[in-house]
């Protein structure tokens, strides 16, 4: 008691002195246009609050939505993800501890899951950014009606998913697709694009490939108008061809633009929902007869939403928030060592 | 001069924001009632609105049951609130029960998910049982939506008796039997010989046709005769020892063996093409089904199709309307679930949408709508229905019947149709995941 009372008394004057000693440089803070307000006055007791406390209030919506749709349902998940509740009685909540974690860690489908969301996104993610690349070096030629090419390059990302996955569903079918008729044109046999598992696997990737590669063309056609010309003039004064300019100049100043491009697909791949739901038709959340297709997501909304089984579900769902982490951090020490060897 | 502005400036500024931010979050809290606002429990002589919500195509619309209800009650409106998906819809309201707020006056319950309603969700619904005449309905439909204490929470609208529906052209051309009568004859009582009529079938097959859709429909069919399914009359699970689930599986496996299925799931949107290009034979119908089959068959398939009865009385979906606790007009809501399920509104309903009525009264009075008359060959449909209904046994429900059901036929069945799996491995893995779903 004593001691923190006397801790207080010493504090106290240090803290009642600190204003009055920087009168100066709060009046250099205010700027020179700013006639000195009167102390201690009404309009001046009114600006200072207001230089100290606005910039929070215009911060402050974000927190508070990010307080209220992301913070608090992700502890709630958490809290959820301890106990038995079942969809059908909320009410009923009982603890279980890390049950829920340890029977993910034991199930099949889980590390299935897993491995699929892996597979599909390294095979969606990879082909798209290379030809990402690709066609945005194409698009940074001069051509004749670019702006239109560009606007086509963005129609597949202004389709939504289900309209696009339906008709991708028909490409694929195995009796009668389009898609297995022009291989029987080159002596293919029919292949079951839902069942068999790398079938299945890359028309999921197929159809992503298709959504986002014109998206991420149009974010790395930015990055290279940006690039100076004459680093260009220079290189070709240099003698370097097209191909030796493309890889000795444009790739090394796209390393930034490249690397956002990746971290943005690898969340994305992770996050792989709407796709294989819907590529899946009926019952789909069960990615396929085998799950050969069902990603984390797939399986996060089918233990919760079909079975019920929330409790598991919100395991789930922050097993996968970890998994993000490690992705993030992964991410941010290769970019890192990226920075140090440039 | 300039401070001051650039001060009210900001002030103004933070006004927005605080406005912004509290106008925002009273969306959200507005949102959250939505339904009640627009009245306020109309006694006041002020319109009631009454929300239905409800699961694909109801046909309360399409029959124009809504206009003439508010036509005789000036001072209802009713609003429709349909959810495509019944995998979206029933999380969403089982969620809102709970929640005590924003289910909507009359909740519609699919058959599939009555059990978990009666047993979990029972004092989340109004007792119906005592403003009705409970006897005008098939026994086994109200008995499917009582609660162990005698409560009813759903009255029952349409349901789903079984027949067959086949392409007789193409029978003709394989060179069966394509007497509705003497088909039905064939196959009664079980449906191995339904499998065995498959099996003449493929000898002589059109060519690019199989005798039916699925091995998972004929699962489906055969179950649908079953009183034993997943679940015992106590609530226990018996799927791996019921005998019901044995039988329909056995017939499924030797459709899925045998090269006479197109190895489609229905529903999906290569089953609606084939209908278009005729690519199977028969399907396993409920009377819901007809119009969808002529709606994908378009005309070409018009005086093609015929319809049989099936080889044993079945009965696959149907629905409950319940009308919530939660509801903010009780009263009046009681009072529409009531009208909309009587044998008169069945009746409409059924001469529009051919959802099959719950009622027997209706059943005299039935018309089919003309056009599907001819679509299927001026088969007796009416009357093939109306003797499934009567003699369908009462089926025990469970909890968890939805996602068992979905693993045995869209795992199981289809690793053993699609994948070359054998019936055993099929059984496997079917098992595999019922486990996972009752979290043992």
């Amino acid at each position: 008691m004593t001691s923190s009372k006397q801790a207080l008394a010493r504090t106290a004057p240090s803290a009642d002195a600190a204003p009055g000693s920087q009168p100066g440089a709060a009046r250099r803070a205010h700027g020179r246009g700013t006639p000195p307000p009167g102390p201690g006055s009404w309009r001046s007791r009114l600006y200072r609050w207001d230089m100290k406390a606005s910039p929070y209030a215009f911060v402050a919506p974000f927190f508070i939505f990010f307080g209220a749709f992301g913070l608090i349902p992700l502890l709630y998940t958490a809290w959820y993800s301890l106990h038995n509740v079942q969809l059908s009685n909320l009410d009923q909540q009982t603890w279980v501890g890390l049950d829920n974690y340890k029977n993910l860690m034991s199930s099949d489908f889980f590390w299935g899951a897993l491995q699929n969301t892996f597979t599909i996104g390294v095979i969606s993610t990879v082909p798209q950014l290379l030809m990402a690349i690709g066609i945005a070096h194409l698009l940074n030629y001069k051509l004749r009606g670019s702006t239109l090419w560009r606007v086509v390059m963005l129609t597949p990302y202004a389709t939504s998913v289900a309209a696009a996955t339906l008709v991708f569903v028909l490409l694929y079918s195995w009796d009668g697709g389009m898609i297995n008729w022009l291989l029987h044109f080159v002596g293919v046999d029919a292949i079951n694009w839902r069942e068999s598992t790398w079938g299945s696997q890359f028309a999921v990737s197929s159809i992503v490939i298709w959504r986002w590669t014109g998206y991420n063309a149009l974010i790395y056609l930015a990055a290279m108008q940006a690039i100076p010309s004459d680093l260009y003039e220079s290189a070709a004064l240099d003698g370097a061809g097209r191909w030796q300019q493309f890889r000795h100049v444009t790739i090394p100043m796209l390393r930034p633009t490249i690397l956002f491009t990746v971290v943005v697909s690898t969340i994305g791949a992770t996050q792989l929902f709407g796709e294989p739901l819907l590529f899946g038709g009926v019952s789909g959340s069960k990615g396929g007869s085998e799950h050969q297709y069902q990603t984390l997501g797939l399986y996060m909304y089918d233990q919760g939403w079909i079975i019920g089984n929330l409790g598991k579900a919100s395991a789930i769902a922050w097993t996968m928030f970890l998994i993000l982490l490690i992705v993030a951090a992964i991410n941010l020490l290769i970019t890192r060592r990226l920075r140090k060897t440039q | 001069m300039r401070t001051s502005t650039r001060g009210s400036r900001r002030l103004m500024a933070l006004a927005a924001v605080a406005a912004l931010t509290t106008g925002l979050l009273a969306g959200c809290a507005e949102d959250s009632d939505d339904g009640s606002s627009d009245s306020d429990g109309g006694s006041g002589g002020g319109k009631t609105t009454l929300t239905i919500g409800t699961f694909g195509v109801f046909g309360y619309k399409q029959a124009g049951l809504y206009d003439e209800y508010m036509k005789q009650n000036p001072d209802i409106t009713i609003k429709e609130n349909v959810t495509t998906r019944t995998d979206v819809y029933w999380p969403k309201t089982l969620t809102r029960l709970q929640a005590g707020s924003g289910t909507d006056d009359i909740q519609a319950i699919e058959v599939g998910n009555v059990a978990e309603a009666v047993q979990t969700q029972g004092d989340k619904f109004v007792d119906l049982g005592k403003d009705v005449d409970k006897s005008q309905w098939l026994d086994w439909k109200t008995a499917q939506a009582t609660t162990k204490d005698g409560k009813t929470i759903g009255l029952g609208t349409d349901i789903g008796p079984m027949a067959v529906c086949y392409r007789k052209d193409l029978f003709k051309a394989a060179g069966l039997e394509t007497d509705r009568v003497k088909l039905a004859e064939q196959w009664k009582g079980d449906w191995s010989k339904y499998v065995d009529v498959g099996k003449d079938y493929m000898k002589k097959a059109p060519k690019g046709t199989k005798f039916v859709d699925s091995a998972a429909s004929v699962y489906n069919a055969a179950l649908g005769g079953e009183s034993e399914r997943y679940y015992d009359k106590d609530g226990n699970v018996i799927w791996d020892k019921s005998a019901g689930v044995e039988k329909a599986w056995d017939a499924s496996m030797e459709v899925a063996t045998s090269n006479m299925s197109a190895k489609l799931k229905q529903f999906d949107k290569p089953w609606d093409q084939a209908f278009a290009n005729g690519g199977f034979a028969t399907v396993a119908c409920p009377a819901w089904m007809l119009g969808y089959i002529q709606e994908k068959s378009g005309d070409a398939g018009k005086g093609k199709w015929d319809v049989a009865a099936a080889p044993t009385a079945a009965n696959w979906g149907g629905s409950f309307i319940g009308v919530p606790t939660a509801g903010k007009h009780q009263k009046e809501a009681i009072k529409l679930a009531k009208w909309l399920t009587a044998p008169e509104q069945q009746a409409k309903v059924f001469g529009k949408q051919a959802s099959f009525p719950s009622t027997p009264s209706a059943y005299a009075s039935l018309k089919p709508q003309a056009a599907t008359t001819t679509f299927f060959s001026d088969a007796p449909i009416t009357q093939i229905f109306s003797d499934s209904a009567k003699t369908i046994p009462t089926q025990i429900f469970g909890v968890k019947d939805q996602p068992i059901n979905t693993a045995i036929s869209d795992i199981g069945i289809l690793q053993v149709e699609q994948k070359g799996k054998t019936p055993d491995q099929g059984w496997d893995a079917a098992t595999k995941e019922i486990k996972d779903v009752l979290g043992q």
